[in-house]
């Protein structure tokens, strides 16, 4: 079905995706299909090995649960220990339609929040799946001691979050990810003390290994030692999380990268809506060139926080200036411009929302502090309506936080905010399995493109990273090891081994041996500013035409002009680092494309051309309802797309408002 | 504020068997709003740039919760400032022409990998043993169905906010690791979740904690005082009271 003739953007057009959704009706889906599927016999289910790559939420839940089932696992993961992973860094919370509250939620209204927050372009039957699992997630965790917030009564409590009309979201004060991790990671590490998970520490997958098709095996990169690692298996996860570090500055931790992914993605793994990228409002502003990352603050700030900027230019000036401080400006001569803007959901409206606003005040000169590129998040309000005891309560641990990184105490001065690269829900596409369009290879947690569209609302990656680990791909992992004969984890003497190793070795070899005068640091800051000029908050066929430029001249630097020190044999963090950035230069690259591919604006993916007269994001309905699913084809600017055609069965496309 | 010069006296260790030794640098114009992590970074940069082999040290998130980066500096685990990790240690912290020590963490249980990298292997190990409850996914019942007291549950979450950075070893003259073991028994203790297993959780933890070679705590209390998120070490009391109950109620010290 290949169509030959490229598009106007000179994109070769390859054949639909089917996505496997079961038949039937929304919310009888999942539970006809598990009944359906194969299922390994349990004497035979210890033959099999299946390779986690990635200890996150995905990565741990998923190795955790598929050993209790009794496969092996082999788990690996880049930093010292599982447990450091970086989703151990979210902050405020989990979703789960438990309608504790009372407020009306349920499956259907989660389901129906997530379709809309995610602006129509996220698949109805895997968002509806997640909302179905999300009640199963917060009873696991509780049973696992995870210490969710309670009330005096003792039952669990809850707080809204941006996006939603209801209080659905479980947190344990401001580090919910840590401690939903730390549950997860005790649950594999007690498979470990079983002998069913063997956990292989500052490990870093840099190739796949595919036999017959199928993915077989992976190369491992030992961190401490520079050794190349086989490993061979009857299935590879991919939990490797997203790739939000090709702008180099972004609220992930310093180790995320898109490497696993992006190799698997050369081995035939196709990439989907690699543009979707979100820009998370609250995190603290840059304060010099020398930044390595950007600290976010939980958005659930927003909750009791208000958002504001001068109502002038001069006044902001003045601040800019250091003349006068916030608490000097009367009430009157501030903008909350978000509470003026969207009166029905305030400054809870969605993340997209949020820091666009931002950035339109900061355009018009009335950001605040040195560099003008901030915004207020001011609660002073809430400190005089709950004393601040209550507000200590709630965000403690933020506000020690953000007066350590800045000096400053948010309890008497307004905190300074102002948007960061923070998630990515693009990603490898799965099926309704998981299953990328490589068989035996999945994708699991933020490494996958599936449920959040073109924008995620808060409090919902730690809600899909343990849906699939938990609840999704244990299922759907053993009906595939069902049709497939077991290898021997032992044997990595096929041709496909030596020749994958003998890639990445040659890979590394020529990384060391260019000996130019640039660092790695400097190439990735470099590649990260256009990134955020271009593709960033908001987009421009013309800029994107320019940086598609840029971006193979600076690759040419790389190549020919990268400085690294030390060898191959040892511990070697520029080495890794350069690695990393040969992907991300490559990534970067198809990022642009799918941005100038999808002539519309949805959710985080804002182009400048398109938009309502209020500067909403405007879709394209009729064109862009669909997933861009792209192939490599060995060029990285040529790859070939694919369409899934998204088909809402269920929800009514409306343009989004939170007015 | 104006920026600083600043004199760096560290570890540099080319790999696990090699002998190590201090090394001095200077670093000059460093902002104040720097990350201790960050003014490092610029050094490395420099010593990339003159052909030198950057200094390596661990590290990760960058805010504080991961637990990966950890340096002593000026013979302070963290640092001087009090609940903060090395990564959220801002340069304000230091004044113009201070001379600093940056070493790893030195305890036997925690071999160097290369300069200030340790392996934090250990801490895995004894986890393994019991830090967590024994329940398989799918097995879980409402999640409201058992109420737990609004103070239990922040007892829970104040000893389960340990982020495995291991400066409380680092930082004990017996390089004890008894405040993170102590942290993980005393979360499960104050749980209902926690007690079907709680003699053998405490007793096969503390038994591979002394295996990987860590030392008995004798109340110094350093290891409180350096504690990134303050971690209490009322939290030892409470492992050793477990413990011994653990101990009487078996019959044995060793399960």
């Amino acid at each position: 079905m290949s169509n030959a003739t490229p598009n106007k953007w000179n994109i070769k057009m390859g054949a639909d995706l089917k996505n496997s959704i079961p038949e039937g009706p929304l919310d009888k889906k999942w539970d006809n299909y598990k009944s359906g599927i194969g299922v390994v016999n349990p004497a035979n289910k210890r033959k099999y090995t299946v390779l986690v790559i990635g200890t996150g939420l995905a990565g741990a839940s998923a190795a955790a649960s598929l050993a209790e089932l009794g496969y092996n696992v082999k788990a690996f993961c880049t930093q010292d220990s599982p447990r450091r992973a970086h989703s151990i860094a979210a902050q405020g919370g989990i979703n789960a339609a438990k309608n504790y509250q009372n407020d009306g939620d349920s499956i259907w209204r989660l389901f129906y929040d997530t379709i809309k927050g995610g602006d129509y372009r996220a698949r109805e039957a895997n968002v509806h799946r997640l909302a179905q699992v999300s009640v199963n997630i917060i009873d696991q965790c509780v049973a696992q001691g995870v210490p969710f917030a309670r009330d005096y009564g003792g039952l669990l409590s809850n707080r809204s979050f941006g996006g939603a009309l209801v209080s659905r979201t479980f947190y344990a004060r401001g580090q919910t990810g840590q401690q939903l991790l730390l549950g997860a990671y005790g649950a594999m590490m007690r498979q470990v003390d079983l002998g069913k998970v063997q956990v292989y520490t500052h490990r870093e997958m840099l190739d796949l290994v595919k036999i017959d098709g199928h993915a077989k095996g992976v190369i491992i990169r030992n961190l401490r030692t520079g050794e190349i690692e086989s490993y061979a298996g009857d299935a590879v996860l991919l939990c490797t999380g997203g790739y939000g570090n090709v702008y180099f500055l972004s609220t992930n931790a310093m180790n995320s990268n898109v490497t696993a992914a992006w190799r698997c993605h050369k081995r035939g793994a196709y990439f989907a809506n690699p543009c979707f990228t979100q820009i998370h409002p609250t995190c603290i502003p840059v304060s010099g060139d020398y930044q390595s990352k950007l600290t976010l603050m939980s958005e659930s700030l927003r909750n009791d926080g208000r958002v504001w900027v001068p109502k002038t230019k001069e006044m902001a000036q003045k601040i800019q200036r250091g003349e006068i401080g916030p608490n000097d400006l009367a009430e009157e001569d501030r903008d909350y411009f978000l509470e003026r803007r969207y009166p029905t959901f305030g400054n809870l409206v969605p993340r997209d929302v949020a820091s666009r606003n931002a950035k339109y005040v900061c355009n018009e000169g009335r950001g605040v502090g040195k560099t003008g590129l901030a915004v207020y998040l001011d609660f002073a309000e809430s400190i005089k309506r709950l004393g601040r005891k209550a507000v200590e309560d709630r965000y403690g641990n933020l506000f020690e936080m953000y007066e350590r990184i800045t000096g400053e105490n948010p309890y008497e001065v307004p905190m300074r905010i102002f948007p960061a690269v923070h998630y990515t829900m693009g990603g490898l596409w799965v099926d309704y399995n998981l299953m990328t369009t490589i068989p035996g290879l999945y994708a699991l947690g933020e490494a996958n493109f599936s449920d959040h569209g073109a924008n995620r609302l808060g409090a919902s990656a730690l809600m899909q990273g343990l849906a699939d680990g938990y609840f999704v791909a244990p299922y759907t992992v053993g009906d595939y090891l069902a049709g497939q004969k077991p290898v021997n984890p032992a044997d990595t003497s096929h041709e496909a081994f030596k020749e994958a190793r003998d890639g990445v070795d040659k890979q590394i070899k020529r990384l060391l041996s260019i000996k130019g005068s640039k660092t790695v640091l400097e190439l990735h800051r470099e590649l990260g500013l256009k990134m955020w000029d271009y593709v960033g908050m908001s987009r421009t066929a013309e800029g994107l035409q320019k940086v598609l430029k840029e971006i193979p001249a600076l690759r040419e630097t790389f190549w020919n002009d990268l400085n690294l020190m030390g060898s191959d044999m040892e511990w070697n963090r520029s080495l890794e680092f350069a690695g990393r950035l040969a992907d991300f230069l490559d990534l970067g690259e198809l990022m642009a494309l799918d941005a100038l591919n999808r002539e519309e604006s949805c959710g985080g993916h804002f182009r400048e051309e398109y938009q309502t007269a209020d500067g909403e994001a405007l879709r394209q309905d009729d064109a862009f309802a669909y997933v861009a699913a792209w192939e490599y084809t060995g060029e990285p600017g040529a790859p070939v797309l694919h369409k899934e055609h998204l088909q809402f069965e269920n929800v009514k496309l409306t343009q989004r408002s939170y007015k | 504020m104006s920026n600083l010069n600043l004199t760096l006296k560290i570890w540099r260790q080319p790999s696990p068997d090699a002998p190590g030794a201090m090394h001095t640098y200077k670093v000059d114009n460093i902002s104040t709003h720097m990350s201790f992590l960050e003014m490092l970074d610029v050094l490395n940069e420099r010593l990339v740039k003159e052909g030198k082999e950057p200094v390596e040290f661990d590290y990760d998130c960058r805010e504080g919760i991961c637990g990966t980066c950890g340096l002593v500096i000026n013979g302070v685990a963290h640092g001087p400032r009090k609940l903060t990790a090395t990564c959220q240690l801002h340069m304000r912290e230091f004044k113009d022409g201070d001379v600093i020590t940056i070493e790893p963490w030195r305890a036997n249980a925690f071999p160097v990998i290369k300069d200030l990298v340790v392996d934090r292997g250990a801490f895995d190990r004894i986890v393994a043993k019991g830090g967590y409850t024994s329940v398989n996914t799918g097995n879980a019942r409402d999640a409201n169905e058992i109420p737990i007291g609004k103070e239990d549950a922040d007892k829970a979450f104040d000893a389960a906010a340990c982020i495995g950075c291991a400066a409380c070893v680092a930082a004990c003259p017996n390089a004890s690791a008894s405040l993170f073991v102590s942290a993980k028994v005393a979360q499960y203790a104050h749980l209902p979740q926690g007690h079907p297993e709680r003699e053998r959780r405490v007793l096969k933890m503390v038994q591979q904690m002394d295996a990987e070679g860590f030392g008995n705590c004798s109340n110094h209390g350093e290891c409180e005082a350096v504690c990134p998120k303050g971690i209490s070490i009322s939290n030892i009391a409470l492992m050793r009271r477990e413990y011994m109950k653990a101990a009487l109620k078996t019959g044995a010290a060793v399960v």
